[in-house]
């Protein structure tokens, strides 16, 4: 049994109205990588929080090389030799690297933080681990799984919580899936497919690749010229004179590498910035400094890039982000005072509809859900509104595999409902797969027309750095 | 010449006093709005500590001592309740230390009327009501400069809060509690005990702070004005200075050099040939304010957290 280094046996933790973590049985072999798997909200960090101390649980014990511990806080998870390295954001910014390294654990010379013996070491620990840390640089979070075999193979147990499964297959030994709070059990991984993982995980099949059938276009719906968008952060211009169409009933992909203008240009289609140059029509409409509000009941409806900044208010409760472009409608106000019981309604049927899952329905805080079903609560609201046109921007972001696939679901059903749909995504598993025609971006500028059905991702890749491109308007 | 310089190191010593006690409340992720009432609450107390030690006879070594450290006492029970609203109550910051802002005046009004028994709220520490220990003691000459201990006290506070930010634990902690208080717990600080600590030390400069702009300038003082906005100045010159102890100093001057010209410009030959209003000084400090803010907030970095209530269970 002195096999595992931490086990944690049959942890039940309970926040209102939800079982986090429901009998959860987690064992850690020594030296081995252990991956923690589930969708988004099923329990993972909660997991990890009580094995930090962060949380106490209200049933279930820890165990650390078979002894029964208890961990307060986490200076003793830390004391117990049990490090964690935290989901993205836990580091202070305008910190340097060293001080966010020693911060909780000072080195101390006196009243002085020692600084100097800190970074020394942190030095040590990077050439050992063939890491280039820049202590005094401030912080960028890198390579994480060259590190991990680096431990695993000094004989450490690392435990590795994720929904990507391509991550998992890479680097893990054996993984422990959770599912709605629920121990799903453990499978070893090399005997595994990602198929049968993502079954535990979501609990039914999932189609990794969707499946759609022939696109019929139709009319224009949108159609952009010689669109010019000026950079925030430099003097070129973000996009250059970029032009493309958009038909009914199908669905064009704006592929490329992050940053090369995909932001700006949706910006200026929407509304969100105003370009320098250039027309958007839509529907026939001249709509290149229309109000975003004209754009929207033109029949434009936008799942944004950033959800937390453009999709949502955070703050308000669900029913009235549903309502946020249409509180204004007959339906949901009379005399300015906004009627209520029909928001309630309309929120409570989208909820039902699209599957939004939430603490407390309507009246839940958009903060308190879990990206995924922010997500699920924008494309509901975004494609209820019955539009002509759909642009979605990176729709399934940091989601779990069973969100991608009810979301690409929803997109492809828009268009065979004979919508037009520009959607720009940065995963080309997503474009060659979703795409009825791709475009390709680079600096501003749209290199290339692509077919899915004739084209690769190396091929498109090539577009997409720039190694190659087609003439204009070819 | 040698008048400006004085009162500039004084108004000087005081806005660097009450920002620094601002920077560390805010640094630790709590607005402190709060600053004007606790300048009149401690610069209450530091009067009455005076009148309290004069008829006792105290030597006038000790009586600074023990004044200022009444007001510093007294600054830092007024911001527990600051603290106590703000941290455990997770109340609004703005909201909290405006009440703490009209309650400070209002009750120092009651009280300086009680003490003189009469209707007047205006309470004398001068050279001729106190014969062992008045506002003159507390004001030394160097050559022809007119110094206050404030000043020392103000250049001692500057020095340490830079090593306490920079070279200890302490700082350290504090600071990462004002950006990013997740980070913080997660490696074991105590955020709440890190905030509280960061208010009740503003609590005590800002005390500290109230007397240093009542009692070395005047012999008696009207407490229905409060502190005139001296509060609110402080925390425009912890904004310009970017929440740091060196950029807080100089700030300081910067302001102070405005804020002294109100009291003297009459005795500057080419302003007083200018025949302005006395008004247009006074208000000049104020105009300096917002136009030095309104063309660097857009480069303002303040402290990532600050404002927000932390509440562990929150994502």
């Amino acid at each position: 049994m002195a096999d595992y280094v931490i086990e944690m046996l049959n942890i039940t933790k309970e926040f209102p109205g939800i079982k986090a973590n429901d009998d959860v049985t987690l064992q850690l072999k020594r030296g081995e990588i252990h991956a923690l798997l589930g969708e988004n909200g099923a329990g993972k960090s909660t997991l990890m929080s009580v094995l930090f101390g962060l949380y106490q649980p209200e049933k279930g014990i820890i165990k650390k090389d078979g002894k029964e511990v208890h961990i307060n806080t986490p200076n003793d998870a830390t004391a117990l030799r049990i490090g964690m390295v935290h989901q993205h954001f836990k580091l202070v910014e305008c910190f340097t690297v060293l001080d966010n390294i020693i911060l909780g654990a000072e080195p101390m010379k006196g009243a002085v933080v020692d600084r100097a013996s800190a970074r020394k070491r942190v030095l040590e620990l990077s050439d050992r681990y063939g890491l280039k840390v820049d202590p005094d640089a401030l912080v960028e979070i890198d390579e994480l799984m060259e590190i991990m075999r680096g431990f695993k193979a000094e004989g450490k147990s690392i435990l590795f919580i994720t929904h990507k499964l391509a991550e998992i297959k890479a680097v893990a030994d054996r993984c422990s899936v959770l599912r709605k709070g629920k121990y799903m059990g453990t499978v070893e991984v090399a005997d595994t497919s990602v198929e049968e993982m993502s079954r535990l995980m979501v609990g039914r099949d999932v189609e990794l690749v969707s499946t759609k059938g022939e696109s019929t276009p139709g009319d224009v719906i949108l159609k952009v010229e010689n669109l010019t968008v000026a950079s925030k952060t430099s003097k070129k211009d973000a996009v250059k004179a970029a032009s493309l169409q958009v038909r009914a009933g199908e669905i064009v992909c704006l592929a490329g590498i992050e940053g090369n203008g995909q932001t700006e240009f949706v910006h200026a289609v929407t509304g969100l910035e105003k370009p320098s140059a250039g027309t958007v029509t839509l529907l026939g409409k001249d709509i290149t400094h229309a109000p975003i509000r004209q754009r929207s009941k033109l029949g434009m409806s936008h799942i944004p890039e950033d959800r937390h900044k453009h999709g949502l208010v955070l703050d308000y409760p669900l029913e009235y982000n549903m309502v946020l472009q249409r509180y204004w409608e007959k339906g949901f106000q009379a005399a300015g005072f906004l009627k209520g019981k029909a928001i309630r309604s309309y929120s409570d049927r989208l909820i039902e509809q699209y599957d939004v899952r939430s603490g407390q329905g309507s009246v839940t805080v958009a903060r308190s859900m879990s990206g995924g079903n922010q997500q699920k609560a924008i494309v509901a609201r975004e494609i209820d509104k019955d539009p002509q046109l759909l642009i979605a921007v990176q729709p399934t972001r940091g989601l779990d595999v069973g969100a991608i696939e009810y979301i690409h679901k929803q997109i492809i059903a828009q268009r065979d409902a004979g919508k037009a749909v520009l959607l720009v995504s940065l995963e080309l598993d997503e474009v060659m797969n979703l795409s009825d025609r791709i475009l390709v971006m680079y600096e501003g500028e749209i290199v290339g027309e692509f077919d899915p059905k004739t084209t690769d991702t190396q091929t498109l890749g090539l577009y997409m750095a720039g190694a190659k491109r087609m003439d204009k308007e070819g | 010449m040698w008048l400006l310089l004085k009162y500039t190191l004084l108004y000087a010593s005081v806005l660097a006093l009450v920002a620094l006690g601002g920077m560390f409340s805010e640094r630790s992720g709590i607005i402190n709005i709060a600053l004007e009432g606790i300048m009149v609450i401690g610069g209450l107390m530091g009067v009455v500590m005076i009148n309290i030690l004069n008829a006792a006879g105290v030597p006038v070594a000790l009586g600074i001592i023990l004044t200022i450290l009444a007001a510093g006492l007294a600054g830092m029970v007024y911001s527990s309740l600051l603290a106590f609203s703000a941290v455990n109550l997770k109340a609004d910051q703005t909201i909290g230390g405006t009440a703490l802002n009209l309650l400070a005046t209002a009750l120092a009004v009651v009280i300086a009327k009680r003490i003189n028994g009469s209707d007047s709220p205006k309470i004398s520490y001068n050279s001729t009501t106190n014969k062992a220990l008045c506002n003159l003691d507390f004001t030394f000459q160097i050559g022809k400069l007119t110094l206050n201990w404030f000043i020392v006290v103000a250049v001692v506070a500057l020095i340490a809060a830079w090593f306490v930010l920079y070279r200890t634990r302490f700082g350290m902690r504090l600071m990462s509690c004002g950006e990013h208080p997740q980070a913080a717990d997660s490696v074991g600080i105590n955020v709440y005990k890190m905030r509280w600590c960061g208010v009740l030390i503003s609590g005590v400069l800002g005390g500290i702070g109230g007397m240093a702009y009542i009692v070395p300038a005047v012999g008696d003082w009207n407490f229905e004005i409060g502190v005139a906005g001296m509060g609110f100045l402080a925390l425009a010159v912890m904004i310009f200075g970017q929440w740091k102890p060196t950029g807080i100093a100089l700030a300081a001057l910067f302001f102070a050099v405005f804020r002294a010209m109100a009291n003297i410009f009459d005795s500057i030959a080419f302003l007083n040939a200018m025949n302005w209003p006395k008004e247009i000084y006074n208000m000049m400090p104020f105009i300096a304010s917002m136009v030095v803010l309104a063309f660097t907030s857009r480069k303002s970095r303040a402290p990532k957290a600050e404002g927000v209530p932390y509440d562990k269970g929150s994502r």
